[in-house]
């Protein structure tokens, strides 16, 4: 999947080709991946085949092992615009479901992320008591933990949307935490000295000095926080058994063996989370403009 | 502090006395400050000036009670500089503008005047009054970036001064600038101290800089960081930069090169 977050326009045919190539690389690697069970058919059939049959039966292929673009599209048009929002078979729907608990998983873990960094810029025995728990944190496969979290929640009445979010949640929280300790320092020693010699609060530097100098750092880890809480929303629809969300239907996808669905919702994923990193690079942008004073500063994602 | 330091202090406006201070480094015990004495009085425009290492700006900060002295004792208005600092008794300007980029020049003369808890009309009288005497009324609304080098340090200039300090503190605040620029800015501060009356503490490593503004130099020399020579310097007010060029001029000078050069060792 590759993302153009295009600004400048000579970016526009370095970005195309590459598409192209893909596409092409694609429709390449479903005649290898299909081709063997085309051929087992034909052999079975006694039936005479060329090369440009065998191409066109690979790339048409139902239940393809890898489904050609032009088949993902096709899916993509019928289970997005063909079908109604409100049915369980409409991709919008689910990806409804999987963005609202996408966004409060984020909306959370960016909360406690920013708090723990508070936290552990002002008091320094929690710099050196949490950081080692933060870090052991990161350390437990979230696949393991998901279905832990759903279970428990189940059991005690509660489904749907929290629990999702809480799995989000614990994704988010660890890069904006790290990213914000790093931006809350950030700032030059001679502005912290600058503050001292006014006798100014530690709430009147915060917000004066180290709040502002760490939006940079901010959004650089709510870009990369927002992605992982996507993947966190996936992960956390599985083990419900494929009841909605992209993570349901990439799981009944592959029950079913309907490759086209799969590979649809990962698109739609994909799609869902460039556009969430995207729309946090607009707002940087704006933001950080701001900061500097109205300067022109070259921000790449 | 007890009352019998209060009333010697009435003039002077700092007491060293006995200062030491050690950094303590990866490679060993840094003697930043060595038996450091050193007494200013109110009004006085006193200079320190020595090379690279020599304790200057550490000398500064501990006035400023950014710094604490490992012995010694240090009296800033007649308190210690950790009070003085908490009664908010100088003003600071630092070796590079430190502005904030995301403050117009304004906000940036603000921000003190802000934290300080002065009034909003207070406020914007000062900034106002300040950026005039720096001449930098008319870019107020104009942010960092969009100044020249020189024109940032007046605004951080016009900062430390728009809170009124009678203690002023300049640590190499036009080092980084150009001689042209320098040396506007050095009769823009003459003019300044002459009409404030205030006490001014200035760190450089300029010898003309020096001998031009100070009523009072004192040269400092390295390993360890230590006062060598301390020379009165009695230029008349009305002195311009031409002044340069005079023989009283430059046997001050003089006096300051052999002090430095005899503090210094070639060795190192």
């Amino acid at each position: 999947m590759t993302t153009s977050i295009g600004r400048k326009p000579s970016a526009t045919i370095p970005v195309l080709t590459v598409v192209l190539a893909i596409i092409m690389i694609w429709y390449a690697g479903a005649i290898n991946l299909n081709s063997p069970q085309i051929i087992d058919r034909y052999e079975k059939k006694g039936v005479d085949w060329s090369f440009t049959q065998l191409a066109t039966d690979s790339w048409n292929m139902k239940r393809a092992v890898l489904p050609s673009p032009h088949q993902i599209l096709a899916e993509l048009k019928t289970t997005i615009i063909d079908k109604n929002v409100t049915s369980k078979r409409s991709l919008v729907f689910h990806a409804g479901i999987t963005l609202s608990s996408t966004l409060l998983g984020f909306v959370l873990g960016a909360g406690l992320g920013i708090s723990l960094a508070v936290g552990i810029v002002y008091v320094e025995t929690l710099d050196k008591s949490l950081m080692p728990w933060i870090i052991t944190s990161q350390t437990i496969p979230i696949l393991a933990l998901a279905p832990m979290v759903i279970v428990v929640f189940g059991a005690m009445g509660i489904s749907g949307l929290l629990p999702k979010a809480l799995i989000s949640m614990y994704l988010c929280f660890f890069p904006v935490a790290v990213g914000t300790v790093k931006g809350l320092r950030s700032p030059q020693p001679m502005l912290v000295d600058l503050l001292n010699t006014y006798s100014a609060s530690k709430w009147q530097v915060f917000w004066r000095l180290r709040l502002p100098s760490a939006v940079p750092f901010l959004f650089a880890s709510l870009k990369v926080a927002i992605a992982l809480s996507l993947v966190g929303a996936i992960v956390a629809e599985l083990p419900t058994g494929g009841q909605a969300g992209l993570g349901a239907r990439l799981l009944s996808g592959s029950y079913y063996g309907q490759t086209n669905l799969i590979w649809a919702s990962l698109i739609v994923a994909a799609v869902m989370s460039a556009s969430l990193v995207s729309i946090l690079g607009i707002i940087e942008r704006k933001v950080c403009y701001r900061l500097a004073g109205g300067q022109e500063i070259s921000n790449e994602l | 502090m007890n009352l019998a330091s209060t009333s010697t202090a009435t003039n002077n406006v700092v007491e060293v006395k006995e200062v030491c201070l050690d950094f303590h480094t990866k490679d060993g015990v840094v003697k930043a400050l060595s038996n450091v004495d050193l007494s200013i009085n109110a009004g006085e425009f006193v200079s320190f000036i020595g090379p690279s290492g020599c304790g200057k700006t550490t000398l500064m900060r501990v006035l400023a009670d950014l710094e604490k002295p490992t012995s010694g004792s240090v009296l800033v208005n007649g308190m210690s500089p950790t009070e003085a600092r908490k009664q908010r008794a100088y003003g600071y300007v630092f070796q590079a503008p430190a502005l904030l980029p995301w403050r117009t020049v304004q906000d940036n003369v603000l921000l003190p005047l802000e934290i300080m808890g002065y009034s909003k009309d207070q406020r914007q009288k000062l900034a106002q009054e300040y950026l005039q005497l720096v001449s930098l009324s008319g870019f107020e609304a104009k942010y960092p970036w969009q100044l020249s080098g020189g024109m940032q340090q007046r605004v951080s200039i016009a900062r430390a001064l728009s809170v009124e300090p009678q203690l002023l503190f300049m640590d190499e605040p036009f080092g980084a600038l150009d001689e042209i620029t320098r040396d506007h800015l050095n009769d823009q501060l003459l003019r300044l101290w002459q009409q404030t009356k205030k006490t001014v503490v200035f760190v450089t490593h300029s010898i003309p800089e020096a001998v031009f503004l100070s009523s009072r130099i004192v040269v400092m020399s390295p390993r360890p960081g230590r006062i060598i020579d301390v020379i009165d310097c009695n230029l008349p007010a009305d002195r311009t930069l031409d002044i340069r060029e005079s023989p009283e001029f430059l046997a001050i000078a003089q006096r300051v090169r052999a002090g430095l050069a005899a503090g210094h060792n070639y060795d190192d």
